[in-house]
């Protein structure tokens, strides 16, 4: 295995009642890996995500990414490793509505204050990589669910991250839209992005990762590589 | 419980910060309407009021105690037409020779106690006597107190076989001014000069009063009840109340605009945020009444929903404002002469269910709004604004070259224009409200600066004791008593003792006198001047101050009373003398209700020869130390028999009320408006917590987060100060118009232009002061908004 670009350390996450979400997990992914997530409802897939992401802290044990320890990050530096390190795909693409699509895809970038003309030209081009350049200035609400999942995709890679997650990114979609993901994700990895995708669909983790984690009640239940998923 | 009362507690309990809010906004609303209505009873009528507290008389008389017995004047307490009556008390006149102020003789009643069943005086400083030697004075509201005796002064009687002397124990206040001072029975006996005659003074209460003629019929019974010629004065209390007034007259209507400006800021800043508070829960009346409630029942559940926090906050309110209404009256009975010790029940209770009525009407109104949509339509509403609305103002927010989180936080008001109107007015009420607090006060204090005719005073008479050596101390303890009345003081001597005196800009001296004006029934005051300062320190309203004799100046009434306009003439007749004179200028001068005549002492020394200059008032040049300058001058005066003071301002107990309402009403507002733009904003953020979470998760740190939600109110911030501060203008302009329209005065530009551009940009930007005031607190909450959490909300 390449240098791990994540690496979880016996993290456990416990919420007020109730058993662990996640229990004692350690994991390390390298880089350029596709990895995806899986196990049913409540196995702690979205908490893992979460922890990654540093939108959650674990109760114990260590998560790393890139060299970054993420679990002792306050809010603000949370907000800067996100920026810098994470690329974000959502079931329900979390578009901000009152925003075209290019205004959308330039967020992250004018947040890190990236100026307004440099951030268009990078989303105008993801926008012409991705085949959604002729809605650039339309809003979310007009496009299709294919069409508004590669938005997301496009604000997710426009700070070029170390690391893209990815929440059920299909689960909203259709079948053709689905699909139309399944190859984008497969075409990221073969460019090398390194993907953490959760998912309860076979065929998108199949299509898409190189490693499949199943998780059970919050522990890793299976950690096995997939051969020529391609 | 039933499911109403489950939908109302977990209304109440969830919704904490609106709770909160409502309940913080009931409290001042309710303080202020309390304050106001106070204000406005205090206000109305309160030499009426005054005169009613004390059982005032409508007839005092004097009666000389040679012809009639204090027998025979006690039964004329059953002449036709009297009601009640106090006395007889011994009576007499002393001339006592104090430190403070001009000698004048003080007509001193002997009474025991200070009550009974008329005039039953206030005592509002020490105690009343309790023997001899003590007196208790009169305290008269219309000199400041530096010029009167206080307590614990000492009053020597020099001129009295043996030289007594009266301590000072108590000053006290008689609306039917009976008195000068007060001592005991006994001692009005010691204080009868030789061979003067010893007097009685009876107080009577009318059944009839309201005229002249019915005050007349009373004094003739009481006449007729004891021995002729016995009666040697009356004094009705038609003429006492309409000496009273004095400048009080201008304060009256500036203090009922502060009392209906508390109480329409509790209608309108109560009507706001309930109706704001209604509708943050509309879509979750539509859950309600997806869930089967009827429209009634969403109705009475968030009616009662916002009446729980309103009642603890009225009742809190009221309160408060019972507490912070005491200081206040203190000053308005020391205005008013009156002695209101608490706020009326009356307006406690109105207040109390008028601020419950408009929580519920509003509550009610809005909450039927909602009950009647269909539930389809209520559940669609309060979610974070659909695509279309406000686009146009993002597009054009992201093109500003500011930093993102500030783009994104400006074009938010546009995506829900009603609510941002909402908080547009609330802001702007703000901003008006305090514009409009502070102007008026501002214009008071000019009414106020416009009575100051010098920066020091000479009156006749000489302090009680020799000045302090040279650069020494003054002696501290030492007793202030005279050595003898000081003898008139020589015009001419107290003249050349001004001009010679370094750090002197001006002067003039005024001598009072009275006259009488072609087509007024009675005499009216004149001032007659002599030196070159008086010009300056009057406001000129139209024409000029008058240049030689002949000429006069007088204020609005005056031209109403006696129907002129500048520029007309006038015979003015001063001791039998017809003078005619022309009014050549307009002057603003509250000074006795407007009825002086100012002119030069030459205009009336064909009537008054030896009229003098009373009192000197004296303009220093920038720079001068007044207390320095007031020192050399009474040294140069020692032998003049007259002596200087630093016009005090610490008589301007109008303006202590003025200014401290002015400060509370402001701070009230402004922490009101703020609570309405926090309500709003706590709304907008609950609603957009989603999209926080999104923003957030891309990467926006708590402080783009925070600068986000506070730019989020600068837009709606800078219009509600842009329309707030005109409109608080306008509304200074309108109340200081029909100020002048109810008083008879044309007010002058000094009093009216009270606004700079500074203080206005000043005042439109407190609009934003206020918007980022009330966001940051939910701005805060934002920032600390978990993004997990957020990001799960629907």
């Amino acid at each position: 295995m390449t240098a791990p670009v994540i690496e979880l350390t016996d993290v456990s996450r416990r919420y007020d009642e109730g058993p662990p979400a996640l229990d004692g997990v350690s994991l390390r992914i390298g880089a350029g890996e596709a990895v995806a997530v899986l196990g049913p409802s409540g196995s702690g897939k979205s908490t893992l995500l979460n922890l990654v992401a540093g939108l959650d802290r674990p109760s114990s044990g260590t998560v790393t990414v890139d060299g970054v320890r993420v679990d002792g990050l306050g809010e603000a530096a949370s907000a800067r490793y996100r920026r810098a390190k994470i690329g974000m795909v959502f079931q329900f693409f979390n578009l901000l509505d009152d925003l075209t699509v290019v205004d959308n895809v330039m967020l992250p970038a004018q947040l890190v204050g990236t100026a307004r003309a440099v951030a268009r030209r990078r989303a105008t081009e993801l926008l012409g990589t991705l085949g959604i350049e002729r809605h650039a200035a339309a809003y979310p609400g007009r496009l299709s669910g294919g069409e508004r999942q590669r938005v997301a995709v496009a604000r997710a890679l426009m700070n070029r991250p170390a690391l893209l997650l990815a929440d059920e990114p299909t689960g909203a979609l259709d079948t053709a839209s689905g699909e139309e993901v399944r190859q984008l994700l497969t075409d990221l990895h073969a460019e090398g992005q390194t993907i953490v995708l959760v998912t309860h669909d076979l065929t998108l983790a199949e299509a898409c990762a190189t490693r499949t984690v199943q998780l059970v009640d919050g522990r890793v239940a299976a950690d096995s590589r997939l051969e020529s998923v391609r | 419980m039933s499911a109403l009362g489950g939908v109302v507690r977990s209304g109440v309990g969830r919704r904490r910060v609106q709770t909160v809010v409502i309940g913080l906004v009931v409290m001042i609303a309710v303080t202020a309407a309390v304050l106001g209505g106070s204000l406005m009873v205090a206000a109305e009528a309160p030499f009426d009021r005054a005169f009613a507290q004390q059982h005032g008389a409508h007839l005092t008389a004097q009666f000389d105690a040679a012809r009639t017995t204090a027998a025979q004047l006690a039964a004329s307490a059953t002449a036709a037409g009297v009601t009640e009556a106090a006395g007889p008390f011994p009576i007499t006149t002393i001339t006592p020779a104090e430190e403070r102020g001009p000698v004048r003789p003080i007509t001193v009643v002997g009474r025991a106690d200070a009550g009974g069943p008329v005039d039953a005086v206030t005592v509002t400083e020490g105690r009343w006597v309790t023997g001899p030697g003590e007196i208790v004075l009169h305290g008269d509201i219309r000199l400041p107190p530096s010029l009167q005796p206080g307590v614990g002064d000492v009053l020597s009687l020099p001129d009295l076989p043996g030289g007594p002397a009266l301590t000072v124990v108590g000053v006290a206040r008689s609306v039917s001014e009976t008195a000068g001072g007060w001592v005991v029975p006994e001692q009005v006996a010691a204080l009868t000069a030789p061979g003067a005659t010893a007097g009685y003074q009876m107080l009577y209460r009318l059944d009839a009063s309201g005229t002249a003629a019915q005050v007349d019929a009373g004094r003739a019974a009481v006449q007729a009840s004891v021995p002729a010629e016995a009666l040697t004065g009356a004094r009705s209390w038609l003429t006492t109340r309409t000496n009273s007034a004095g400048n009080t007259v201008l304060f009256v209507p500036f203090l009922i605009a502060f009392g209906v400006l508390g109480v329409l800021m509790a209608v309108l800043i109560i009507g706001n945020v309930i109706a704001g508070a209604v509708s943050t829960g509309t879509h979750r009346i539509g859950v309600l009444k997806a869930l089967g409630f009827t429209p009634r029942q969403v109705v009475r559940a968030y009616t009662v929903q916002a009446l729980v926090p309103a009642v603890v906050g009225a009742l809190l309110g009221v309160v408060a404002g019972n507490l912070l209404v005491l200081p206040v009256l203190a000053q308005t009975n020391a205005v008013y002469g009156t002695s209101d010790s608490g706020v009326t029940p009356s307006v406690n209770v109105l207040v109390l269910v008028g601020a419950l009525a408009v929580v519920a009407v509003t509550a009610w109104a809005a909450a039927s709004r909602a009950g009647r949509l269909r539930t389809v339509e209520v559940l669609a509403v309060g979610r974070t604004p659909g695509p279309g609305r406000g686009q146009w103002a993002a597009r054009l927010a992201a093109r500003l070259p500011l930093p993102r989180p500030v783009t994104l936080g400006l074009a938010q008001p546009f995506a829900r224009v009603l609510r941002s109107a909402t908080v547009v007015a609330a802001i702007a009420f703000g901003a008006a409200a305090a514009t409009f607090a502070v102007g008026l006060g501002a214009s008071l204090n000019e009414v106020r600066a416009t009575e100051k005719h010098g920066d020091v005073v000479i009156f006749p008479g000489r302090p009680m004791s020799a000045p302090p050596p040279e650069g020494g101390p003054p002696v501290e303890g030492s007793p202030r008593v005279a050595s003898g009345p000081p003898p008139a003081p020589d015009p001419v001597a107290v003249v050349e003792a001004i001009t010679a005196q370094a750090g002197t800009a001006g002067y003039s001296g005024v001598a009072q006198t009275e006259v009488t004006a072609a087509g007024l029934t009675s005499a009216v005051e004149a001032l007659a001047f002599t030196g070159d300062g008086a010009a300056s320190s009057y406001e000129m309203i139209s024409g000029s101050w008058f240049r030689q004799p002949g000429e006069i100046v007088v204020a609005r009434p005056f031209l109403t009373a006696t129907g002129t306009r500048v520029g007309d003439s006038i015979v003015l007749t001063d001791h039998g003398r017809q003078i005619p004179v022309r009014i050549v200028g307009e002057v603003f001068n509250p000074e006795s209700r407007g009825m002086q005549v100012l002119t030069a002492v030459a205009t009336l020394a064909a009537a008054q020869p030896d009229l003098r200059a009373v009192e000197y008032f004296v303009t220093l040049t920038p720079g001068t130390d007044p207390a320095a300058y007031v020192q050399a001058l009474n040294t140069a005066l020692s032998s003049v028999e007259a002596t200087a003071e630093v016009v005090e301002q610490e008589a301007e107990e109008v303006l202590i009320v003025i200014n401290t309402l002015t400060t509370l009403l402001t701070l009230m507002l402004v922490t009101v408006a703020a609570l309405g733009v926090l309500n709003m904003v706590v709304l907008e953020t609950r609603e957009r917590v989603h999209d926080l979470g999104v923003h957030k998760a891309l990467g926006m740190t708590p402080r783009q987060t925070i600068t986000m939600v506070v730019a989020s109110v600068v837009v709606t911030g800078l219009i509600g100060g842009a329309v707030g501060a005109p409109v608080g203008v306008l509304m200074q302009r309108l109340t200081l118009g029909e100020m002048g329209r109810v008083t008879g005065f044309e007010l002058p530009a000094s009093v009216v232009d009270v606004y700079t551009p500074v203080t206005l940009a000043l005042f439109g930007l407190g609009g934003l002061g206020i918007a980022v005031l009330g966001a940051l607190l939910p701005a805060g909450w934002a920032a600390r908004t978990r993004t997990a959490t957020a990001l799960r909300t629907e």
